[in-house]
């Protein structure tokens, strides 16, 4: 299928949840209100003429700066139709929670730890959402754009890593 | 006697493998929970290696962060130069010479034969075959050399630039490695002379770390270890890259999803590599080998000389870089390990605003704990083994 036939078949299904689609270089965006994120991903993995089967990747993006929000983007391609879509839904920065896919693909349980522990959005519904990457005593989230590149971390850890003073 | 010492308890036993193990590849940690020999629950653990590539991509100009993805898999450094290389290309919007897409593939399947070969040659130490780790650093270290010859370093080449590659190979280059190929398939039946028939690697192989396609997907298996269960995905030829589509190469399959499959996928794997190189060799067109593209590829070193214009752009480029337009795009490409992928967001600035990468390894381990579950404890470095991770790039 197309990018236009993709995109036309899901907002057909989700008028009202679905956004704005943009095609960038051929590939297709679908923008989607975060509370439906969990039932659009499973009508991408179940209708047969989409047949997205493969969660490639999940990440977030940080828009504090410009939109007080994060984005949570989802890349889903079909190894059967072999055609991608990506899917992007806007969280509040204040409180920033969004649905978890977990029960639609088990693949995306570390995707959506990295996600929270690089950002600090909470999946609601995540069976284990804890840190991943980062150890226990680490404060922050690194990824936004707010933490600073050197690290901010109580002295007592930073000695550790910096200066290897146990 | 009391009572107490005479009654057998049954209470399980947690017990923590890694991160110093020699068998877990690397800084993986493993919480293994067994009753007897058997494990009932495994928790991996990992980010001991976590280095913040992708906050550090922020703070760089798009030609810094190929370094960065050197460092990622480190055994394929070449494959993540590649696929960092065409997501910018793509975000650009440009075309790459035939030269430069041939020498690529060339050396990206040579790539893929150095990881096949370290995954082989620790695979079988693991699982205690000795003799084939040396066979496979003999052919390894041919390889590196060759490396070496085109790009000055063994490991972390960084020969790839956005618009094509570094610079021409070298004389005698594609003699190296005509020699390499003549040679390598003999070797590879070598391997498998100690090990396919084996009654002793069957016995700790096949029919162990099973999953089945279905679950494989679920998982977000890619590469051979999802091969290994038959589900026929290769990025080469479902979405082709860099001219994969003018290649014959067949892409092989397992059945059963066992460590025994994808170790047949993998060796395969290698003899279709060698394929590749050896028609790249055969058909390499002449012509450049980067695209002349003003704002994006550096001007020629004679012009920097001679021609102010050529000076200037040479000098913007590299103190300020390249600037791609506003937007977003995700490539992947068939690492050795599986899919690959990045995600630049750009926001017209000379830095991404955003890289995400999505690595394989990460992925491919998170179905570890799904394999080894109801097996033995001795199953789960085979496992780990073929599933054939590097925590560079899962830990990033």
């Amino acid at each position: 299928m197309d990018n236009e036939a993709i995109a036309t078949c899901v907002k057909t299904r989700f008028p009202e949840e679905i956004g704005d689609a943009r095609i960038f270089r051929n590939e297709l965006t679908l923008m989607v209100k975060k509370e439906y994120v969990a039932d659009v991903a499973r009508f991408l993995k179940e209708n047969k003429e989409l047949e997205f089967d493969f969660l490639s990747d999940l990440c977030g993006v940080d828009r504090i700066a410009t939109d007080d929000v994060f984005e949570v983007v989802y890349h889903f391609y079909s190894i059967q139709k072999n055609h991608r879509v990506r899917i992007k839904a806007l969280v509040p920065a204040i409180e920033p929670s969004i649905p978890t896919v977990t029960d639609v693909w088990k693949t995306a349980n570390w995707h959506e730890r990295e996600t929270y522990d690089m950002f600090g959005i909470m999946f609601v519904g995540h069976p284990d959402l804890r840190k991943i990457l980062t150890p226990d005593d680490f404060e922050g989230h690194p990824l936004r754009k707010d933490y600073p590149l050197d690290g901010r971390q109580p002295a007592k850890l930073r000695d550790i890593y910096r200066k290897g003073e146990a | 006697m009391t009572e107490s010492a005479t009654t057998t308890t049954t209470h399980l036993m947690t017990i923590n493998m890694g991160p110093q193990h020699p068998s877990t590849h690397g800084v993986l940690r493993l919480l293994l929970e067994l009753d007897g020999e058997m494990i009932t629950k495994a928790v991996p653990h990992v980010g001991f290696l976590h280095r913040g590539v992708e906050k550090l991509a922020e703070y760089r100009t798009y030609h810094q962060c190929i370094p960065l993805t050197d460092r990622l898999d480190y055994v394929a450094p070449f494959s993540n130069n590649l696929a960092y290389a065409l997501t910018v290309e793509k975000l650009l919007g440009i075309e790459i010479p035939e030269r430069a897409q041939h020498i690529r593939v060339l050396l990206c399947e040579l790539t893929r034969i150095t990881s096949h070969l370290l995954w082989l040659a620790t695979h079988a130490l693991d699982i205690g075959a000795m003799t084939v780790f040396f066979y496979c650093f003999r052919e390894r270290e041919a390889i590196y050399d060759i490396f070496e010859l085109v790009s000055g370093a063994r490991m972390h080449l960084s020969y790839i630039r956005v618009g094509g590659v570094a610079r021409d190979i070298p004389g005698g280059f594609l003699e190296k490695i005509r020699t390499f190929v003549s040679e390598f398939p003999s070797r590879i039946n070598e391997y498998e002379t100690l090990l396919t028939d084996n009654p002793i690697w069957k016995k700790r192989t096949v029919g162990v770390g099973i999953i089945s396609a279905e679950d494989a997907i679920d998982f977000g298996l890619s590469g051979p270890s999802l091969r290994g269960s038959g589900v026929n995905w290769d990025i080469r030829k479902s979405e082709p890259y860099s001219g994969y589509d003018k290649y014959n190469f067949a892409v092989p399959l397992g059945k059963n999803g066992d460590v025994y499959d994808r170790y047949r996928v993998r060796i395969e794997e290698m003899h279709q590599s060698n394929r590749i190189v050896h028609q790249a060799l055969n058909i390499l067109p002449k012509g450049d080998c980067i695209a002349s593209i003003p704002n994006v590829t550096l001007p020629s070193k004679e012009d920097v000389e001679t021609k102010m214009e050529s000076m200037i752009s040479h000098f913007k480029l590299i103190t300020d870089g390249i600037h791609p337009p506003k937007g977003e795009v995700y490539t992947s490409i068939e690492a050795p390990k599986g899919e690959l992928g990045f995600y630049l967001v750009s926001d017209g600035s000379s830095r991404p605003y955003r890289l995400k990468i999505r690595p394989p390894s990460f992925v491919n381990l998170e179905a570890l704990p799904k394999m080894v579950e109801g097996r033995l404890l001795s199953d789960v470095v085979a496992t780990i083994g073929s599933l054939d991770i590097v925590l560079g790039e899962i830990d990033r």
